[in-house]
């Protein structure tokens, strides 16, 4: 990895006594959009407040461009944040507040101008100059605090849940923006959210975390394909997960059959979980089937049905499936090797990372 | 049928408003066009704008007013910000207000008290070789004495508008490059004027018209128009006079409200 721009060097959180960092070690590379998803109280924002100078780690360093930052007081870092609740100053209008950095670092008037008219129009709100906070619709209030915080030109963008106060309509628009926006202003963003649908489309990198650790990090699809354990795996969008034991290399049990797979590296008999995407499965008729269940329930999503059944040791299956079926009759279930994804109990990011490139290769 | 019910609703509000309100306020205008004799005249208001007397009671009035409410607000804003920043503010808050559950008169005479020539504090500077002093009845012993009985009303209304800024407003401030003092000149301050605002009304207002700090602490040395009404009233009969200061009185009281009104310009204020 080429010179990383923020590195978390051991970084420990307690407040009280409490811990809500636990040794978190990770590096962000310059100009891409990362993203630290978990549920809420996993320590994702503290994450967030420290890079930005609002939190002190307990133990450990931080270095900004291999320097150590966590001494540096807020406003002397060249990070800007986005605030959930876009903490525009109300008694200031727009133009004004996004002036607030640049008058500050003493720029002269009508380089401030020209600045706040270039960052209008890079959220699609030119001629906003005038208007005051008050009368902006919650949208609006986020483009503005978008303008506000790139009028800096900092050298990373923290963005604290951004989105969850917008309508669903709203946020999927903005996603879309926020993408865009990193792409052409090459900065790097570092994105906070519990919404995993979010941290996927978004993201070039994402921290799942929980509990105070990073329990994986990777490109979107690599988590989503290969969940390193049942907390991910749940997490990251809709799964089946099972249990089972790991025959051999390439061969898994579970359902009393052996199933084809493309995981290896464990030890003989070893139990395992597996992961099958409901997305993956394929409903056919019981003979054919690789395995068999009972349809349980069946609901119409508009884009496709969501089937729910079990299997002979009650098992619950979530198939996705764009056809229709009866509740209460047995079907059989295909999928692929490929599909199937094991993870096995307890192994750190650390082992799963060796371990599948022992055999990927 | 709904409007009929809403109107029924008012009448204690309207009841009160035109017998505690409009009514005393027009007998005041009423009076204050007659003279001692009982006779229609505008002489009270003529004999006010000429009189260099009444003129400089007024200015002192509203001089004293001033200082009263400067030397409150010089106290209250710091004191307001710290107790904002204390883990019981509520408590600490609370035990500022409760001296306000006291009688004025009550504080008023215990201030005599301390200030007299052989009152604790007297009693204080001679023991560390100070002399005793003249305290009471001098312009510092009233300023201070009023400045203590107004500093909660100063207080409570500073305390609330610090306690309503949202706390990411701040760290916004210092995340766009703001030092701590630029963040309290640029982001506290203005959001607080509206609670400065109220506290100056409700301590500059009442100042206007103290009587009686002015006469058992200030000892008629200072002559505010709110004595000069008392006097009116009391002891030379002119209620027509009394009732013409009062009116003066009521429109400085406008003023005030005019001048410290909220303001809401289109395009942002100035800076």
């Amino acid at each position: 990895m080429a010179n990383p721009i923020i590195e978390f060097k051991n970084i420990s959180k307690k407040y009280d006594d409490t811990p809500v960092l636990k040794k978190i070690d990770f590096e962000i590379e310059s100009g891409k959009f990362y993203t630290l998803l978990g549920p809420s109280g996993s320590g994702k924002t503290t994450i967030l407040r420290m890079i930005a100078g609002f939190e002190d780690p307990t133990s450990g360093e931080i270095l900004f461009e291999g320097k150590r930052i966590d001494l540096t007081p807020a406003n002397k870092r060249p990070i800007n944040t986005i605030f959930q609740d876009y903490a525009l100053f109300p008694h200031l209008n727009v133009s004004q507040n996004i002036a607030f950095g640049l008058e500050l670092k003493k720029m002269s008037k009508t380089d401030i101008q020209a600045k706040v008219a270039e960052s209008l129009r890079m959220v699609q709100l030119s001629g906003y100059e005038n208007r005051e906070i008050d009368a902006l619709s919650g949208g609006q209030k986020q483009r503005i605090a978008i303008a506000r915080a790139i009028a800096n030109e900092p050298k990373v963008l923290l963005l604290d849940e951004p989105l969850s106060a917008l309508d669903h309509k709203l946020r999927k628009e903005m996603q879309v923006e926020l993408r865009a926006l990193q792409q052409r202003l090459g900065i790097t963003f570092i994105f906070v959210t519990h919404d995993q649908e979010e941290a996927l489309a978004l993201s070039d990198q994402i921290f799942v975390m929980n509990d105070g650790r990073i329990l994986q990090s990777g490109t979107p699809v690599d988590i989503y394909d290969e969940p390193i354990n049942h907390f991910v795996a749940d997490f990251i969008g809709e799964s089946n997960i099972v249990p089972g034991t790991m025959t051999a290399d390439y061969l898994v049990h579970f359902d009393h059959k052996d199933f084809e797979c493309v995981d290896a590296g464990m030890r003989p008999n070893e139990p395992v979980e597996i992961v099958i995407r409901p997305e993956d499965l394929d409903i056919t008729s019981a003979d054919k089937g690789k395995m068999q269940v009972t349809v349980d329930s069946q609901l119409f999503r508009g884009v496709d049905y969501q089937i729910t059944g079990h299997d002979a040791d009650d098992h619950e299956w979530t198939i996705n499936s764009i056809h229709q079926t009866t509740v209460g009759a047995q079907v059989g279930l295909v999928f692929d090797p490929e599909d199937i994804h094991i993870m096995r109990f307890g192994e750190d990011e650390e082992t799963f990372d060796a371990r599948l490139d022992s055999y990927e290769e | 049928m709904e409007m009929q019910k809403k109107s029924f609703f008012m009448v204690p509000y309207l009841a009160w408003i035109a017998l505690f309100v409009v009514a005393p306020m027009a007998l005041i205008l009423y009076q204050s066009l007659f003279d001692i004799t009982g006779h229609f005249t505008f002489s009270n208001y003529t004999s006010y704008l000429e009189s260099t007397t009444y003129l400089k009671m007024t200015f002192n009035s509203i001089w004293y007013a001033f200082l009263i409410t400067f030397f409150t607000l010089l106290i209250s804003y710091p004191t307001a910000y710290l107790l904002n920043r204390l883990k019981n503010k509520r408590l600490w808050l609370l035990l500022i207000i409760l001296p306000t559950w006291i009688n004025l008169l009550l504080k008023t005479y215990a201030f005599i008290g301390l200030f007299s020539q052989n009152g604790s504090v007297n009693d204080f500077l001679r023991f560390v070789g100070a002399g005793s002093h003249q305290i009471l009845f001098t312009d510092f012993s009233f300023i201070f004495v009023a400045s203590y009985i107004e500093i909660p009303f100063m207080i409570l209304p500073i305390f609330n508008s610090l306690d309503e800024i949202n706390p990411s407003l701040i760290n916004a401030s210092r995340d766009l490059g703001a030092s701590a003092w630029q963040t309290f000149k640029r982001v506290i301050v203005p959001l607080t004027m509206p609670g400065v605002k109220s506290g100056f009304q409700a301590v500059f207002i009442p100042s206007l018209s103290l009587f009686m700090i002015t006469r058992l602490i200030g000892g008629n040395r200072v002559i505010t128009l709110g004595t000069a009404i008392e006097e009116h009233f009391l002891v030379t009969q002119n209620w027509g006079m009394g009732s013409t200061i009062g009116v003066i009185l009521i429109i400085a009281m406008f003023v005030v409200m005019f001048l410290t009104r909220e303001r809401k310009s289109k395009g942002g204020q100035s800076r």
